[in-house]
């Protein structure tokens, strides 16, 4: 009896959140990093658009992507480079990546009861010079490993990675090498894959893919030189490096 | 069940004890779905049929190219979105019926025989069977037409779109359809409606199938149009010979030795 009378108790709801698809993944090497994602935004069964970035250039050592709700994810990096701002502004100098993962510990605890619908990773270089990926759960738990994979794909995708970077279920055979990181070119063959795979698989993934390499201060570009398309986005090729790489994936 | 005895039809006996565990926390599994765009378009001389191929469980692609034009008899086919195995089985029944009809009366099926025999199995089972068709074909009173919805209501239109891509595909129908289009014509808007699908539908994809159909002669273009195949990967995934750790190494030897002595000799076979 919806007559606008309170005789009846009412209940009203409204989701402030939703899902928007899509696919973030990350790998640690020696003295390199990757963070890719692919570029679908997503709601039901509609795409809202072809072309979302979901990773973000923090700093020239920092790279963050963000997959869940795309209007927190905005949000939520728009609040993290707005305080690395702030940083550099009283510090004169970048904020590490370490500290970095620890601010976003907090600033996503800080919303513990109203969370940031995201699922955060954080990829780049440690001060000591080595690669480093940081995952986050939505309030803020958080990690440092050597790959991460998250969003719509993650169950498709984080068990390859396993396999392929841990070698889980891989018997080690004799006289051969189980390196702790993989070389560049081997990783990024890996993110491509791992990708167009999870573009055939699951109907959230797809359209375009955007791959960024972080390199440490003095590491040489080998491993990069041979790719396609690769765009340089750091000003200074002394210190650290941010690359990008794009690169086409299935529109259906 | 106390007695041994089942009679004809769907088994309803789980479902009790199905609605109790759902109240427990266990959900039902879920059924492969054919997201799905399809669609039905008239012609100067008959009908032409198209369908996407993927087939999906939720957000993940259970068959990349799957067939959704169903055959019901020669000059008619019967495009099925909704639960794909309440789609394959009410076209394989109706079929089956025709078929039957066909023999019994000694005339070629008619269109519509197949669309009333469709809805009144859907309106008997009021919905529950998970089917919206788009029926097409050519008999002696020329091309028809028809969809057909899950509790059993049909239409009868010139150019027809059904499954989660059916917006795409009238979008595109609505923008180009004309009557008394030349079969290129039609095969082509055919063609652009489903590809609409297949790139604007998340639960559409893959390839486009198409059949057409006229007084004479029915065609089955299956995998008309394929516009997304998968790119070469970038690595072999080959393992190493001995990756896989084992617990324990039986060989048995599956060959039998056996001396085989003749009971008879010298007999030679009739081969008269």
């Amino acid at each position: 009896m919806p007559d606008g009378s309170f005789a009846h108790p009412q209940q009203r709801q409204f989701n402030p959140y939703s899902e928007n698809g899509g696919t973030i993944l990350a790998i640690a090497g020696a003295d390199f990093s990757v963070i890719a994602g692919d570029t679908r935004q997503s709601e039901g069964y509609s795409i809202q658009t072809r072309y979302a970035p979901k990773v973000f250039r923090l700093t020239d050592r920092a790279v963050l992507a963000v997959n869940g709700f795309a209007a927190d994810g905005n949000v939520f990096v728009k609040k993290v480079k707005q305080r690395l701002e702030w940083y550099r502004h009283a510090h004169a100098k970048d904020m590490p990546l370490r500290a970095i993962a620890r601010m976003i510990q907090t600033m996503l605890y800080a919303q513990r009861f109203f969370p940031y619908y995201v699922y955060n990773i954080l990829g780049g270089i440690e001060e000591d010079g080595s690669g480093a990926v940081y995952s986050f759960d939505p309030v803020g738990s958080y990690e440092r490993e050597a790959c991460r994979a998250a969003g719509a794909a993650q169950s498709l995708v984080q068990p390859f990675l396993d396999n392929q970077i841990y070698f889980k279920n891989q018997q080690s055979l004799p006289g051969q090498s189980r390196p702790l990181h993989l070389p560049l070119p081997e990783v990024l063959s890996i993110v491509i894959d791992s990708f167009t795979s999870a573009t055939e698989r699951h109907i959230e993934v797809g359209d375009g893919l955007e791959m960024y390499v972080v390199l440490a201060k003095g590491r040489s570009i080998q491993g990069l030189e041979s790719f396609r398309g690769v765009q340089e986005l750091t000003p200074n090729p002394d210190g650290d490096r941010v690359f990008v790489i794009r690169r086409e994936l299935k529109k259906d | 069940m106390n007695s041994v005895y089942k009679g004809p039809g769907f088994d309803f006996s789980n479902t009790n004890r199905n609605a109790f565990l759902e109240t427990r926390g266990l959900p039902l599994p879920k059924a492969t779905s054919t997201g799905t765009t399809i669609v039905g378009c008239l012609f100067k001389d008959g009908i032409v049929l198209g369908a996407d191929t993927r087939a999906t469980t939720g957000p993940i692609v259970a068959d990349k190219n799957c067939e959704k034009i169903h055959y019901i008899a020669d000059n008619i086919r019967c495009c099925g979105a909704g639960t794909a195995a309440d789609t394959e089985f009410s076209t394989a029944l109706i079929a089956s019926n025709i078929e039957m009809h066909a023999l019994s009366t000694g005339r070629k099926p008619k269109v519509v025989t197949a669309m009333t025999m469709l809805k009144q199995m859907l309106f008997r089972n009021q919905g529950q069977i998970g089917a919206a068709l788009v029926l097409g074909g050519v008999d002696a009173s020329g091309p028809h037409l028809f969809t057909i919805h899950p509790h059993g209501s049909t239409d009868k239109l010139p150019y027809v779109t059904m499954g989660s891509g059916s917006l795409a595909a009238m979008a595109v129908f609505e923008s180009s359809w004309k009557p008394n289009m030349s079969r290129k014509e039609a095969l082509d808007l055919v063609t652009a409606a489903i590809s609409a699908g297949i790139f604007n539908d998340l639960g559409s994809g893959s390839n486009v199938d198409a059949c057409v159909i006229t007084a004479t002669h029915t065609e089955m273009l299956r995998n008309f149009v394929k516009p997304n195949e998968r790119v070469q990967k970038e690595k072999s995934y080959r393992f190493a010979r001995g990756t896989t750790a084992w617990k324990k190494e039986d060989i048995r030897n599956l060959i039998i030795s056996e001396v085989v002595v003749p009971t008879r000799e010298g007999e030679e076979m009739d081969t008269s």
